[in-house]
C-alpha cells in the first residue's frame, strides 16, 4: 500500500469528461511531477488529491484512508494564486498560520509569517495588498502561505509558472530544499519538462484528453542535489528530457494524424442564362460537409 | 493647475450649465403658472432658514439645518435597523438555496409596497406607546422598506463569492464561523455596500412621507406644514433641502462603497 493512491479515478465536468481512470501511487518522501498540455486536466487531478473535488468513479487514498473533503494536511499551492485580495501579503499567511498552529504564542506565529515572507523575497511589501502586487510576487505569497503550514504533502499546481528564470531557480532550490528536509511527499504540476527533471524523483505525462490518463511514469534517477548549471552537461539529464519530451509530442502527433476540416461545396448554377445569378454569401448547412483526413 | 483639478473644473462647468437651465426654466414656468413662485420669491420666504440654520423659533419653525438634523436622526435609527435586519437575511438567501425558494416569494410581494401604505399600519402596531407610536411607526416603515436593497445585494454578493476563495478556507479547514467572517463577509462587502447605499436611499425617500403623515418635526412635516399655509415657496424650498441632503448621502456612501471596490 503507498502513501498517496489514486485508484481508477474518473472526473467529468458536466459532460465533458477530463479524467478517465486514472491510477497513480506515490510513495512517501516522494517527489512527483506531473506534465501535460494546458486544459487536459492536470488542475483537475490536483484538487481530487486535495479533496475540493470528489471523483465521480474511484477513489483517492492517503495512508489506506479515503480522502473526503480538503485538509490542511495536503497543502496546495493553487494555480490561480486565490489571495484573498482584502489581506496583506502578511495577512494572508497569518490567516494560514494562525488557523493551523493555534497553539503557538502569537509572537511565535507572527516571526513564522515574517520568516516565510522572507523566504519568498518579499518582505519590502509585507503590507501591500495582492492587487499591488505584480503575478510573480503574488504567485509567490501562495508558495509561501503554502509552505507556513507545513504540510505533509505538497501539492504545487505550476506554483512557479509567472516567474522570472533567476527568482524561479532560488525558488526551485528552496522547494528542493524543503522537501529534502522535512520528508515532504511533494506532487508537483509543471510545464517545465528541465524543473521536472531538476525536482522529481518521478516524471509522469498525463495524455490528452477528453477523458486522459496518466501516461508511463519515468524515472529520473538523476544524483541529488542537482545542480541546475552542471545537470545542463550530463547526458543522462539530455536523455531523459529527450524522452519526456517526446512522449508529450507522441500524444499531440497521435492527435493530429486525423485532422477533420470543413469543405464547402462548390455552388453550382444551371446553365440557363435566363435565370439572374445571385451570390448568396450566408451559405446553407448542407453546403458544408466535414471530413475526416488521416494523415500518413 | 494639475491634471485632476481641472477636471474637477469641468465637471463643475457642465453640472453649472446644468443648474442654470433648471433655474431659467423655473424662472419661465413661475411666469405662466401664478401659484408657483419664482426663485427670487422662493429666496425671499427661504432666507430666515436659510440663514440662521440652527434657529427655533417656534415647533415648526425652525433654521433648516435644525428641521434636517431632526429628519436625519429618524433615518439613521431606521435605516441601521434596517441594516440590522436586511444583512443576516441576505446572507441566509444567499447561503441557502432552500431558504431563498421559501422566502424569495413573500420578499418579491412585499418589496413593491409602498411607505404610505406600510405607515398607518406600523402606527397601528406600535398603538399601545402611546406618545411614541408615530415615531415607532416611522422607524418601522423606514426598515421594512429600506432593507430591501440590502437584503438583495448581500444575497447576490454571497452567490458571487469565488469558489477559490471558499476553497482556501475549506483547505484551512476554518469553522464555519471564521469561514463566514474571515471569508465570505468581506468577499460580499462591495455588494453589501451598494445595498446599503441603494437602501439609504430609500430610508431618505421614506422619512419624508412619514413626517408628512405623522406631522413629527422635520424637513418633511415642515413641508406638509407650508403647504397648509399656502406657502408655496418653502415646498420647494423643502423639495430642493431633501434633494440636496439625499444627494449628499449618497455621494458619501458611494465613496464608502468605492473604497471597499477598489480592494478586490
Ligand atoms: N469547473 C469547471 N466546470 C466545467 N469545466 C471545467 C471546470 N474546470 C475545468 N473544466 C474543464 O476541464 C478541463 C481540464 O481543466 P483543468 O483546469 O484541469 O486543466 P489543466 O490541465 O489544469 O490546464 P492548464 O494547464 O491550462 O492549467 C478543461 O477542458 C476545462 O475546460
Ligand atoms: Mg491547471
Amino acid at each position: 500500500m503507498s502513501y498517496l493512491e489514486i485508484r481508477s479515478v474518473s472526473k467529468s465536468h458536466g459532460a465533458h469528461c477530463v479524467l478517465r481512470d486514472v491510477n497513480l501511487s506515490i510513495e512517501k518522501g516522494e517527489f512527483v511531477a506531473i506534465v501535460g498540455y494546458s486544459g487536459q486536466g492536470k488542475t483537475t487531478l490536483m484538487s481530487l488529491i486535495a479533496g475540493l473535488l470528489m471523483p465521480d468513479s474511484g477513489e483517492v487514498l492517503l495512508e489506506g484512508r479515503r480522502i473526503t473533503g480538503p485538509g490542511p494536511d495536503r497543502g496546495i499551492v493553487f494555480q490561480n494564486y486565490s489571495l484573498l485580495p482584502w489581506l496583506t501579503v502578511a495577512e494572508n499567511i497569518a490567516l494560514a498560520v494562525d488557523q493551523v498552529f493555534p497553539d503557538w504564542t502569537p509572537i511565535q506565529r507572527r516571526d513564522h509569517v515574517d520568516r516565510h515572507v522572507a523566504m519568498v523575497k518579499l518582505a519590502h511589501a509585507r503590507d501591500r495588498l495582492p492587487k499591488q502586487l505584480s503575478g510573480g510576487m503574488r504567485q509567490r505569497v501562495s508558495v509561501a502561505r503554502t509552505l507556513a503550514i507545513n504540510p505533509s504533502v505538497l501539492l504545487l499546481d505550476e506554483p512557479l509558472s509567472a516567474l522570472d528564470a533567476l527568482t524561479r531557480g532560488t525558488l526551485q532550490d528552496e522547494i528542493a530544499q524543503i522537501w529534502a528536509e522535512n520528508q515532504k511527499t511533494v506532487v508537483l504540476i509543471t510545464n517545465d519538462v528541465d524543473e521536472g527533471l531538476l525536482l522529481a524523483d518521478r516524471i509522469i505525462p498525463l495524455t490528452l484528453g477528453p477523458g486522459a490518463n496518466l501516461g508511463a511514469p519515468i524515472t529520473v534517477d538523476l544524483p541529488r542535489p542537482r545542480d541546475r548549471k552542471a545537470l545542463n552537461h550530463e547526458p543522462e539529464f539530455k536523455r531523459l528530457r529527450a524522452h519526456v519530451t517526446q512522449q508529450l509530442l507522441g500524444y499531440s502527433q497521435a492527435r493530429r494524424n486525423t485532422v477533420s476540416r470543413k469543405l464547402i461545396l462548390p455552388e453550382i448554377l444551371p446553365e440557363d442564362l435566363e435565370l439572374p445569378r445571385v451570390h448568396r454569401p450566408p451559405r446553407r448547412p448542407n453546403e458544408e460537409k466535414r471530413e475526416v483526413v488521416v494523415r500518413g | 493647475m494639475n491634471q485632476r483639478f481641472s477636471t474637477f473644473l469641468g465637471t463643475a462647468g457642465y453640472a453649472l450649465v446644468g443648474f442654470a437651465c433648471f433655474i431659467l426654466f423655473w424662472m419661465f414656468l413661475s411666469t405662466i403658472a401664478e401659484t408657483l413662485p419664482s426663485p427670487t420669491a422662493t429666496w425671499e420666504v427661504a432666507r430666515p432658514y436659510v440663514l440662521e440654520p440652527f434657529a427655533k423659533r417656534g415647533e415648526q419653525d425652525q433654521g433648516i439645518l435644525r428641521l434636517a438634523g431632526y429628519s436625519l436622526s429618524l433615518v439613521a435609527q431606521g435605516y441601521f435597523l434596517a441594516l440590522a435586519i436586511g444583512t443576516p437575511i441576505g446572507f441566509c438567501l444567499g447561503l441557502s438555496r432552500t431558504f431563498t425558494r421559501i422566502f424569495d416569494p413573500i420578499i418579491q410581494v412585499l418589496r413593491p409596497v409602498s411607505p404610505l401604505a406600510w405607515l398607518p399600519l406600523g402606527i397601528a402596531l406600535f398603538y399601545n406607546a402611546g406618545k411614541e407610536a408615530l415615531e415607532y411607526g416611522a422607524l418601522f416603515t423606514i426598515a421594512i422598506c429600506a432593507m430591501w436593497p440590502t437584503v438583495l445585494n448581500t444575497a447576490v454578493g454571497v452567490r458571487a463569492i469565488p469558489q477559490d476563495f471558499l476553497n482556501v478556507g475549506r483547505v484551512l479547514k476554518l469553522s464555519r464561523t471564521k469561514m463566514l467572517f474571515k471569508i465570505m463577509v468581506p468577499a460580499t462587502l462591495p455588494y453589501m455596500f451598494t445595498g446599503f447605499r441603494l437602501s439609504l436611499g430609500i430610508a431618505w425617500l421614506v422619512i419624508v412621507a412619514a413626517e408628512m403623515l405623522t406631522g413629527k418635526t422635520g424637513v418633511g412635516a415642515f413641508l406638509w406644514n407650508e403647504y397648509n399655509n399656502s406657502n408655496y415657496g418653502n415646498i420647494i424650498f423643502s423639495i430642493l433641502t431633501i434633494g440636496v441632503i439625499g444627494f449628499v448621502l449618497d455621494r458619501l456612501m458611494s465613496l464608502v462603497e468605492s473604497r471597499f471596490k477598489s480592494i478586490s
